[in-house]
């Protein structure tokens, strides 16, 4: 630190041009990489609104303004006003609050979904990559036949054969995600596979399982979390549309894609009781799709 | 779902055929050939285990399905026998295939009729939901893809690349709902839920299963207008997802042709920018268009689940949805087959196609 003082400050630091440490080359990569992800202002939006869900779904009792479970049958489908800025949906629930308390659950299949897809399509990918062979044929052909299906379908097919329900919607959607994540693994590890280090800990003893957990495996994480950001808003729209139909997290639950649902009955008279969750769903994927798109641009030039 | 040209199995298939190492013309079209006939081969093989796989999966007793709780157990045993329950894994699977070769899905809970008769009733309104969405998509995507990759960084740019995230992002069913209220509630600009009015369901015998051109080929012409009234409003909403992504990718693929030198040369002789773009540049990406095409239509198809159940349209994706909704297994398997086998169709189509439009790969 005294090394940055002696320079004269950390953005001379940050944009030196002979760096002294793999800290300092590692700070500047990502300074240089914010800088232009901050110029772009659909970036900074996307990233601002998958702020804002984190901190509702953190803050949702303090942001709520009434109980989101809380029925009250003489204040049903109330038009949106200073009391229910929302409206109230037809038991007479604030549907601002239910839509606060939903992003506890949107976040919530995100992150389960990304959890078991992200994990699986790693360890299929560098299995796959590393090993080489048969195994690489057989697993990627499994990939294959996976990515060339819908993944909507495929998820419906899997919750009608699991059953309907939040916990078998998420399997459902992970067991539909994994696929990109595996090739893209895959790829990363090729490229590593025949690297002089790899060799050295292989001549040093280490066992494929180990190469594969501890060397390889960290190299694709960074690329696997940028995959799974971009497909995010994807995972949120099947979640919704799974909820829609009735196969996904069951009412009295403020789901967005539930709450559309019930709401699509009073569609004609209430407008604001399908409205507002598809608006919700219509931010939060749009928050994600911005958010991707613009660390593809950072990350992948090509592009 | 966000398309983003990665996913999908066509770079797949692509990349099989491209391994092939030329060695004399009528070798190689043959060992492409035979790769290709390969790639189909495990792509449905691996789609016939997923659904045999995903019907096993049922938590539900496919016999007591049948028979009913109260059953002795002697019925149970023999229908236990007769649905092959009783063989090894692999004679079922193959039992499976057999049958699904045969067109045979077994009987729908909710119509009782035949699985394969229903599809073949209902898929045709799907195939005429979703071309009209792609034509749609493919007169928007395309024009505006091209502007914006001529104007790039200009407004126009960033206005269709905030319209196409838009698209990608808004849940299909909201967009029906959303639309239903404003366009046929509101402003009564277009026809109401399901296919044609109701004074004209059942009027003529299906021919094509298309209504559009059934009701020409019949001389309808207001049961045309009628269905082209009740058409418009879902295949729009539809088609937006699929309008964004044509458009994003042609603007990339503009991006990669204005950048060549030829583009260069051809204005430097001093020809507009209207007849470069269109005339010189323009058919070169034709080709690459063509995989993003078949993928699209491929996602239209996914769409029309949700998009069906909003307008009450009679196709494939309610037809699924009540079946997923009363748990019948039949419906679900072979909807899943039926999409499944559309996708690969699609993924080959388009290969070969960009195996005949692509001088380079000749």
């Amino acid at each position: 630190m005294s090394d940055i003082a002696a320079r004269g400050g950390v953005r001379t630091w940050l944009l030196a041009e002979s760096v002294t440490s793999p800290a300092q080359a590692r700070a500047q990569k990502f300074y240089l990489g914010w800088r232009r992800f901050a110029s772009n202002p659909l970036a900074l939006i996307g990233l601002g609104i998958v702020v804002v869900l984190i901190l509702m779904a953190i803050f949702a009792p303090l942001l709520a303004t009434h109980d989101p479970y809380a029925q009250s049958l003489d204040r049903r489908l109330l038009a949106p006003s200073a009391a229910h800025w929302l409206g109230t949906d037809e038991l007479g629930r604030d549907i601002f609050s239910r839509i606060i308390y939903g992003s506890r659950i949107t976040l919530m299949i995100v992150l389960l979904v990304a959890l078991i897809a992200a994990p699986l399509g790693l360890l299929i990918g560098t299995v796959a990559g590393y090993v080489g062979g048969w195994t690489d044929v057989a697993l990627m052909r499994t990939t294959d036949v996976f990515l060339s299906f819908p993944g909507l379908i495929l998820a419906l097919a899997f919750v009608a054969a699991l059953g309907s329900g939040l916990e078998n919607a998420i399997i459902a959607i992970a067991l539909t995600a994994w696929p990109p994540i595996a090739r893209l693994a895959r790829a990363e590890t090729l490229t590593v596979r025949r690297a002089d280090y790899i060799a050295a800990v292989r001549l040093a003893g280490a066992s494929p399982l180990r190469i594969i957990i501890r060397h390889v495996m960290p190299i694709c994480i960074p690329s696997v979390i940028i995959r799974i950001t971009l497909n995010m808003a994807g995972i949120i729209l099947t979640a919704a549309g799974l909820g829609f139909l009735g196969l996904g997290a069951q009412p009295p639950s403020p789901e967005w894609g539930a709450m559309l649902s019930t709401g699509r009955q009073y569609m004609l008279g209430s407008w604001w009781l399908a409205a507002m969750p598809g608006l919700a769903i219509l931010i939060v994927s749009l928050g994600f799709n911005l958010l991707g798109d613009a660390l593809r641009d950072v990350l992948d030039p090509r592009g | 779902m966000a398309p983003d040209g990665t996913a999908g199995a066509a770079p797949a298939v692509a990349r099989v055929a491209e391994a092939a190492a030329p060695s004399g013309r009528a070798g190689r079209l043959l060992r492409e050939g035979g790769r290709q006939a390969a790639a189909v081969a495990i792509s449905l093989f691996g789609l016939l285990a997923i659904t045999f796989f995903i019907g096993r999966l049922l938590p539900l007793d496919p016999v007591v399905a049948i028979i009913g709780d109260d059953a002795p157990q002697s019925t149970y045993d023999m229908v236990f026998k007769e649905l092959g329950l009783d063989r090894p894994l692999w004679e079922q699977f193959a039992l499976y295939v057999a049958k699904v070769a045969q067109g045979d899905f077994g009987n729908a809970l909710n119509t009782s009729n035949r699985v394969a008769d229903d599809l073949r009733r209902v898929f045709p309104a799907t195939v005429e939901l979703a071309t009209v969405a792609l034509i749609i998509s493919l007169l928007l995507g395309i024009p505006f893809g091209v502007i914006a990759a001529v104007h790039r960084g200009k407004l126009i740019d960033h206005l269709v690349r905030v319209l196409g995230l838009i698209g990608y992002s808004a849940p299909t069913f909201w967009l029906g709902l959303m639309g239903l209220v404003v366009f046929y509630a509101m402003l009564g600009w277009v026809g109401g839920p399901g296919r044609v009015g109701i004074a004209y369901i059942d009027l003529i015998e299906p021919r094509t299963g298309l209504l559009l051109i059934d009701s020409l080929l019949e001389n309808e012409p207001e049961m045309f207008w009628s269905a082209v009234e009740h058409i418009i409003l879902p295949a729009s909403i539809l088609g937006y997802a699929s309008t964004a992504y044509i458009a994003r990718m042609t603007r990339s693929f503009m991006l990669e042709q204005l950048s060549q030198e030829y583009v260069i040369t051809a204005r430097v002789k001093g020809l507009s920018r209207a007849r470069v773009v269109w005339r010189h540049a323009f058919p070169n990406i034709m080709v690459q268009l063509v995989t993003v095409i078949a993928l699209a239509y491929a996602f239209l198809l996914e769409g029309a689940v949700l998009t069906e159940t909003v307008f009450a349209w009679p196709g494939f994706g309610r037809y699924l949805t009540l079946g997923l909704l009363s748990g019948d297994m039949n419906v679900v398997l072979a909807c899943t087959l039926l999409v499944g086998l559309t996708f690969i169709v699609l993924n080959l189509i388009s290969d070969v196609l960009y195996r005949l439009l692509d001088p380079r790969t000749r």
